[in-house]
């Protein structure tokens, strides 16, 4: 193990590593403790300059938050959000199954060449997308709709699924097919009961990435929406800072909201997610 | 390749079953199919359509189109030269159909773009944001590092540190931007303390950008963190115990024995990192909207979208070649990309 465990120096070490483990992760998490205390002072504190100090009027609680939930279009952005992604995250991920299981299982000419497209498709600037994208759905008449959203980050994800499941595809003990094929088992059976079960790991793990990107996303937000009946979260958060210029104890009640979705997939999914984020690469 | 004998003789003349293998070369391509539809029409032919619209000028409408009334002394093509006009002039007609408006200028936008200061600045901050955003690569080295231990609850500490990265970056640009509150974020209260002047960094011309940058880092570098934790796990534990017999420690072990094992996790990390530095559009757009002044933190992916969705009218061509420079910039990455996994493959 590198660096040597902390077990093999003294005593001494040990008690000051302990120590200064929580002090460093409070220093590396301050930006965020600032949203959380901003979120539970009292408005007023920030028309008087009391910003980081303690508030004079005692804390809010929660009542910031029930404000942005009853007062404000909060609701209708988050599930506007969930709406998005939801769908999202179970189209790219079909997709991708079945573009893994034709790339990685079989061999026919222009395999690689067509697996080297949807890396390159994945890693490509969004911008040279957008004004082809944007005039495209517009003409589909579902500019600044939910679908229209949904259909270009499935498309686009698809990229990036394909060369996750395609390596992970690749790794599976290809006897397995074989000996099925043998059998006379035909290839859509074989992919449906032979390979998708084994493939449960990936699926899991490309589930909560492409949730955390989809719910993120903020340049195809406002690219491709513009009211709130269809806009995400994300754009949402900046109607939000115009109609509350200044409201910190709002915005930062309202970020946390919005924080909370991917931040819950992350730590209930967090071995899939971490193997999904090192693209297979490193184990 | 060891061959497999068996009892029962393999029949070699034996013809396979016809159905068998049309199945087998035709089941790929029905696999690849959807999502070849998918991805031609949302992210292939785009790409080319963007090259094309970057040798126009297009404002992003349709115009209705018109043609000669039967029995006018119009003809249609007099009707199509008039353009809108042709609404209020007798004799023309709308066709129901609506055509493209925009107008061939050759390569005019490259030409504007030479000569725009915008595009410059934008530039220049790309570059800014490529060489500083791989500061995130040797500081997520340096926490993985520190964090490599088994003591208790260390597994919820290294969740606690990649925390960032899973927060949106609209979050991240507002939080930072309270931060750097020139009369009372938490940066200035802090310098005051040690009598530090007041700054306003997201205001200034020479630190704005900086400012972002760093926003930018600190889910950047709790990614690379991740990376390189994940890297260490699969570091031979012999190798280092063998190179710890012969005296190595230290910066030394690390450089000759760790790194080279954690090549893999590196090599994801400069490709997420750079990707993640052309990608800067979120932070810039909540922290400063491309200012102060005109475009000074502005980079190309914040520029391209400034200018073609402009307020003052759209300039869907000016974009559009944006967005190609920056492509062709973001090309010579994948192409690297691309080389090493083909290498990889051939083996």
């Amino acid at each position: 193990m590198f660096p040597r465990p902390i077990e093999q120096y003294n005593p001494g070490a040990r008690v000051a590593y302990q120590a200064v483990l929580p002090v460093v992760l409070l220093l590396w998490l301050i930006p965020l403790l600032a949203v959380m205390w901003f979120s539970i002072k009292p408005g007023e504190d920030f028309t008087t300059g009391n910003y980081w100090g303690w508030p004079e009027n005692g804390f809010q609680g929660i009542a910031n938050y029930m404000t942005v939930f009853t007062q404000s279009a909060m609701p209708q952005y988050l599930w506007n959000s969930v709406i998005i992604t939801v769908p999202t995250m179970f189209g790219a991920v079909a997709l991708s199954c079945m573009t893994g299981f034709a790339l990685g299982v079989y061999r026919f000419k222009g395999n690689l060449l067509i697996f080297f497209m949807f890396v390159a498709g994945n890693f490509v600037p969004f911008q040279i997308l957008m004004v082809p994208v944007r005039d495209l759905t517009d003409q589909m008449g579902l500019y600044d709709t939910r679908l229209g959203l949904i259909l270009f980050h499935v498309a686009f994800q698809t990229g990036f699924c394909t060369l996750f499941m395609r390596n992970f595809i690749r790794a599976l003990p290809r006897a397995l097919i074989e000996a099925a094929r043998v059998e006379g088992i035909s290839e859509w059976r074989i992919f449906w009961f032979v390979v998708l079960p084994l493939m449960k790991p990936a699926i899991a793990a490309l589930c909560v990435l492409i949730f955390t990107f989809i719910w993120n996303d903020f340049f195809w937000a406002v690219v491709l929406t513009q009211s709130p009946e269809s806009q995400p979260v994300t754009a949402g958060i900046t109607a939000f800072n115009g109609q509350y210029r200044a409201m910190y104890h709002l915005m930062s009640a309202g970020s946390i909201v919005a924080a909370i979705p991917p931040v819950a997939m992350f730590f209930l999914m967090q071995k899939h997610f971490i193997a999904g984020l090192t693209l297979g690469a490193v184990k | 390749m060891a061959s497999v004998t068996t009892d029962t003789p393999i029949h070699n003349n034996d013809p396979a079953p016809r159905a068998k293998i049309s199945q087998q070369a035709i089941a790929p391509w029905l696999f690849l199919l959807p999502a070849f539809l998918f991805f031609a029409v949302y992210v292939i032919i785009p790409i080319f359509q963007s090259f094309y619209i970057s040798a126009y000028e297009w404002n992003g409408l349709y115009s209705p189109e018109y043609r000669a009334v039967a029995g006018s002394e119009m003809t249609d093509l007099e009707c199509t030269e008039l353009g809108n006009r042709a609404a209020r002039t007798e004799g023309c007609e709308p066709t129901g159909e609506n055509v493209w408006t925009g107008e061939y200028v050759g390569f005019e936008n490259y030409r504007n773009l030479w000569t725009d200061p915008f595009f410059w600045t934008s530039l220049k901050n790309n570059v800014l944001w490529l060489l500083l955003y791989f500061l995130a690569i040797p500081g997520g080295l340096f926490i993985s590092l520190f964090l490599n231990q088994k003591v208790f609850g260390m597994r919820l500490y290294k969740s606690l540190f990649f925390f960032p990265f899973v927060l949106s970056q609209v979050v991240v640009g507002l939080v930072f931007s309270w931060f750097y509150l020139p009369n009372e974020g938490l940066l200035n209260e802090v310098l005051s303390w040690f009598n530090g002047p007041r700054t306003n960094i997201l205001g200034s011309n020479d630190y704005a950008t900086y400012g972002i940058i760093a926003a930018g880092l600190w889910p950047q570098t709790a990614y690379c963190m991740i990376l390189y934790l994940t890297g260490l796990n699969a570091v031979d534990p012999e190798q280092i115990e063998a190179a710890r017999l012969d005296g190595a420690k230290g910066p030394k072990m690390l450089w000759y024995v760790v790194l080279p094992q954690l090549w893999p996790a590196t090599f994801i990390a400069i490709v997420v990192t750079v990707i993640g530095a052309l990608r800067s559009f979120d932070l810039i757009t909540i922290m400063t909207n491309g200012g102060p002044g005109f475009y000074n933190t502005s980079v190309l992916a914040f520029y391209m979208y400034d200018v073609a969705l402009s307020e003052f009218g759209f300039r869907m061509g000016y974009g559009s070649a944006i967005a190609v420079i920056l492509f062709l910039i973001m090309m010579v990455y994948i192409a690297g990309f691309l080389w090493k996994m083909w290498r990889d493959e051939k083996g």
